[in-house]
C-alpha cells in the first residue's frame, strides 16, 4: 500500500472534490475534506520518513517507464513540501465557523469545500510530480480553484481581486506553458530528471542556446508571477486582503511556497546552478529585486491600515528573503531559503488565523478598530505577538533560524553589504509588528462593546501553528537537517 | 527576409500572442480582457501544434504491411495531446472569468474596469 502513497496524495483530494458536490451538504462535505486532509498528512509524513531514511521514491503512473510515462518523483525537498501543504490544510480546514466571512449561502457550503480540495490537490500535485507538463496542469488546477475561493470573500472588492488575479495568473501559467514547449522542442522530453541531463548537454555544448535561454526566461517569468516576486506582485495584496480569512491563511502559507519550490526545481533541477548563475548570471537581476522587495514591501506594510493587507505586503518581503537565499548559490543560503519556506508557512499561516479570530468577533480587520483588543482577547493577541516575533526573527522562534542561515549564506558568498541589509530590513518588521501590538495592547478598548476571546475551535489551530514556530525555533535540527539535505540535492547532481 | 520566410508560422504565433496580450493590457472592458486572454492562449496552442507537424507527416497509426511504399513519416502526436489538456484549461479559465464578470456586473452595475476602480476609490468601506 505505502508504495502508492505518492499518487494517492493527489488522487484522494481529486476524488473527494466531486464527492463533495454529490453530497450537497455543508457539514458532511466539511467532514470529508478534513478526513482527506488528515489522511494526506499521515501519508506525507510516511513519505518523508521513507525519503529521509533511504532512497528517493520514483512512482511510474500506469506502470509506464520514466521518460515516456509520467513519473512522480519524491526526494527530500518534495517530501518536505508535501508535509507543509498537508499540515496547513489539516489545521486550517477544521478551523472554526466557515460561513462567517463567505458570501456563500449556508446551503451551498459544499461548493467551497470542493474548491478547497481542488486547490489542495493542485498544490500537492505540483509538489509530487516529476513531469514538467504535469506541473502546468496542477498549477492551473490550484490557481483556478484559488481564484474561485478568493472570489467568495465578503464585499465586491473580492470579485475584482479575484478577476485581476485570474488575468495575471493565466498570463503566468501560459508563459510557463510556452517555456515547457520550447524546452520540449529542444530536448524531446518532459520528464524533469531527463530534461536536466539533456539541457545540460545542450548548454555544455553551447548549441541551440537561444531557444534554451528563451525557454528559461518564459519559465522563470511565469513562475515568478505565480510566486509574486517583486515587481510582479501587484495581484497579491488585493487577493489576500479580500479573500475569506481562512482562504488567506491557507494560500499565504502554501500557494507561494509551492511556487517557490517550483522556481527552485526549474533553476537548480532543470537548468543547473552552473548555467543559471555562471552563464546567465541571474543573481545580478535577482539580488537587487529581492532587496527591493524586502525594503519597499516592508515599508509599504508599515503604512497599511488594514491588517490583512499589511500581512500580505510582509509576505512579499519574505519572498524577497527566499529569492535572496537562492541567489547566493551557496549551500548555506539555499538551506536558509528552504528552511524559511517552512518557517514562513507556519508563521504567516498562524498570523492570518489570528486575524481570522479577531475578525470573527469584531467583523473588522481595520487597524483602528483593534484598539485595546489585546485586553479583550488576550489569547488571540498573544499568538499575534509570538507570530510577530517570528516574523522579525527573534531568537527562540523559527524566523531567527532561517534568517541566521540566510545571513550565513550571504557571508559565504562574500556579500557583506547584503548580509547587513538582511539584518537592517528585519528592523522594518519590528516597526509594522509593533504598530499592531501597540494599538492592540496599549490603547484603551472602547467601553461600549463587550467582546469575549475567540472560541476554542478557532484558538486551537491558531496556537498549533504559532506553537510550531516556537517549537521548531527551539528544536532547530529537525527542519535544518531536511533543508540541508534538500539544498545538497539541488546543488549536487541532477534531481 | 530569410528569417521571416523560414519561420513564417512562428511569426504568426508571435503576432497572435502580442495581439492577445495587448488586448488584455489595453482594454478596460472585462469581457474583452477575457477575449484577449483567449487569443493569447490559442497562440500557444498553435505554437505547440506547429512544432509537432512535419510536412507530409501523417497520423501516427501503424500502416498495414505492404500498403505503403517506402517509409511513412509521422507527425509527433504528443504535443497535440498536450494541447487537448491546454484547451481544457483555457475553457475552464474562460468559464471562471466570465462567471466572475457576471458577479462583478451584479455587484458594481458595470464591467468597465476604470469605472470599477473609481467606484472603489469613492467608496471608503
Amino acid at each position: 500500500m505505502s508504495e502508492h502513497y505518492p499518487v494517492l496524495l493527489v488522487v484522494l483530494p481529486l476524488l473527494a472534490a466531486p464527492i463533495c458536490l454529490l453530497l450537497r451538504h455543508g457539514t458532511a462535505s466539511r467532514i470529508l475534506a478534513v478526513l482527506v486532509a488528515w489522511t494526506c498528512l499521515a501519508m506525507a509524513l510516511e513519505v518523508l520518513n521513507q525519503v529521509t531514511s533511504g532512497e528517493n521514491i520514483s512512482y511510474m503512473l500506469g506502470g509506464w517507464a520514466a521518460p515516456y510515462g509520467i513519473e512522480y518523483r519524491v526526494d527530500a525537498l518534495n517530501a518536505y513540501l508535501l508535509v507543509i501543504v498537508s499540515v496547513i490544510a489539516s489545521v486550517v480546514l477544521p478551523f472554526g465557523e466557515t460561513s462567517s466571512d463567505l458570501t456563500v449561502r449556508t446551503g451551498s457550503l459544499y461548493l467551497y469545500h470542493a474548491a478547497f480540495l481542488l486547490c489542495f490537490c493542485g498544490l500537492m500535485g505540483i509538489a509530487v510530480t516529476g513531469d514538467l507538463f504535469n506541473v502546468f496542469v496542477f498549477l492551473e488546477v490550484s490557481s483556478l480553484a484559488s481564484y474561485a475561493l478568493i472570489g467568495l470573500g465578503k464585499g465586491r472588492r473580492a470579485l475584482r481581486a479575484a478577476f485581476s488575479y485570474l488575468v495575471m495568473g493565466t498570463i503566468g501559467g501560459t508563459f510557463f506553458l510556452i517555456g515547457v514547449g520550447l524546452l520540449y522542442q529542444k530536448t524531446g522530453t518532459l520528464n524533469m530528471a531527463d530534461l536536466a541531463v539533456r539541457v545540460r548537454e545542450l548548454t555544455d555544448a553551447g548549441v541551440g542556446l537561444r531557444s534554451v535561454i528563451a525557454a528559461f526566461a518564459f519559465l522563470v517569468t511565469g513562475v515568478s508571477i505565480k510566486l509574486a516576486v517583486f515587481p510582479l506582485h501587484q495581484w497579491l495584496p488585493n487577493a489576500y486582503t479580500h479573500a475569506p480569512a481562512k482562504v488567506s491563511a491557507f494560500l499565504a502559507a502554501t500557494a507561494t511556497k509551492v511556487s517557490f519550490y517550483l522556481l527552485l526545481r526549474v533553476l537548480f533541477g532543470i537548468f543547473g546552478a552552473a548555467f543559471v548563475f555562471g552563464t546567465l548570471r541571474l543573481h545580478v537581476l535577482l539580488v537587487p529585486l529581492s532587496i527591493l522587495a524586502m525594503f519597499s514591501c516592508s515599508l509599504a506594510a508599515i503604512y497599511q491600515r488594514d491588517i490583512k493587507r499589511m500581512l500580505a505586503y510582509s509576505s512579499i518581503a519574505q519572498i524577497g528573503y527566499m529569492t535572496l537565499g537562492l541567489s547566493t548559490n551557496t549551500e548555506l543560503g539555499l538551506t536558509g531559503s528552504i528552511a524559511h519556506l517552512f518557517n514562513h508557512a507556519l508563521t504567516k499561516g498562524g498570523l492570518f488565523l489570528v486575524v481570522a479570530c479577531v475578525a470573527f468577533r469584531l467583523q473588522s480587520t481595520k487597524l483602528e478598530d483593534w484598539s485595546g483588543i489585546g485586553r479583550r482577547m488576550p489569547w488571540t493577541m498573544a499568538a499575534f505577538v509570538v507570530g510577530g516575533l517570528s516574523l522579525i526573527g527573534v531568537p527562540g522562534t523559527v524566523g531567527f533560524v532561517s534568517k541566521w542561515y540566510l545571513v550565513l549564506g550571504a557571508l559565504d558568498a562574500e556579500w557583506l553589504p547584503v548580509a547587513i541589509l538582511i539584518l537592517f530590513s528585519s528592523l522594518l518588521a519590528v516597526v509594522y509588528v509593533w504598530r499592531v501590538v501597540e494599538i492592540a495592547w496599549f490603547r484603551e478598548p472602547p467601553d461600549d462593546v463587550e467582546i469575549k476571546d475567540a472560541p476554542l475551535s478557532l484558538l486551537l489551530p491558531t496556537w498549533i501553528l504559532i506553537g510550531g514556530t516556537v517549537f521548531f525555533g527551539l528544536y532547530t535540527e529537525i527542519t535544518i537537517e531536511v533543508a540541508r539535505k534538500a539544498a545538497g540535492l539541488l546543488l549536487g547532481v541532477a534531481p | 527576409m530569410n528569417a521571416i520566410t523560414e519561420h513564417g508560422v512562428y511569426w504568426l504565433c508571435i503576432a497572435l500572442m502580442m495581439t492577445g496580450l495587448y488586448i488584455v493590457i489595453s482594454r478596460d472592458h472585462l469581457v474583452k480582457k477575457i477575449m484577449g486572454l483567449n487569443i493569447f492562449q490559442v497562440s500557444v496552442i498553435m505554437l505547440y501544434v506547429t512544432m509537432a507537424k512535419i510536412s507530409g507527416g501523417t497520423a501516427p497509426i501503424l500502416q498495414a504491411q505492404g500498403s505503403e511504399s517506402g517509409e511513412a513519416v509521422y507527425s509527433n502526436p504528443l504535443p497535440h495531446v498536450l494541447m487537448l489538456t491546454a484547451i481544457v484549461v483555457g475553457v475552464a479559465t474562460t468559464a471562471l472569468g466570465l462567471a466572475l464578470v457576471v458577479r462583478i456586473q451584479l455587484a458594481y452595475g458595470t464591467v468597465e474596469e476604470d469605472e470599477i476602480v473609481r467606484m472603489d476609490r469613492e467608496d471608503p468601506e
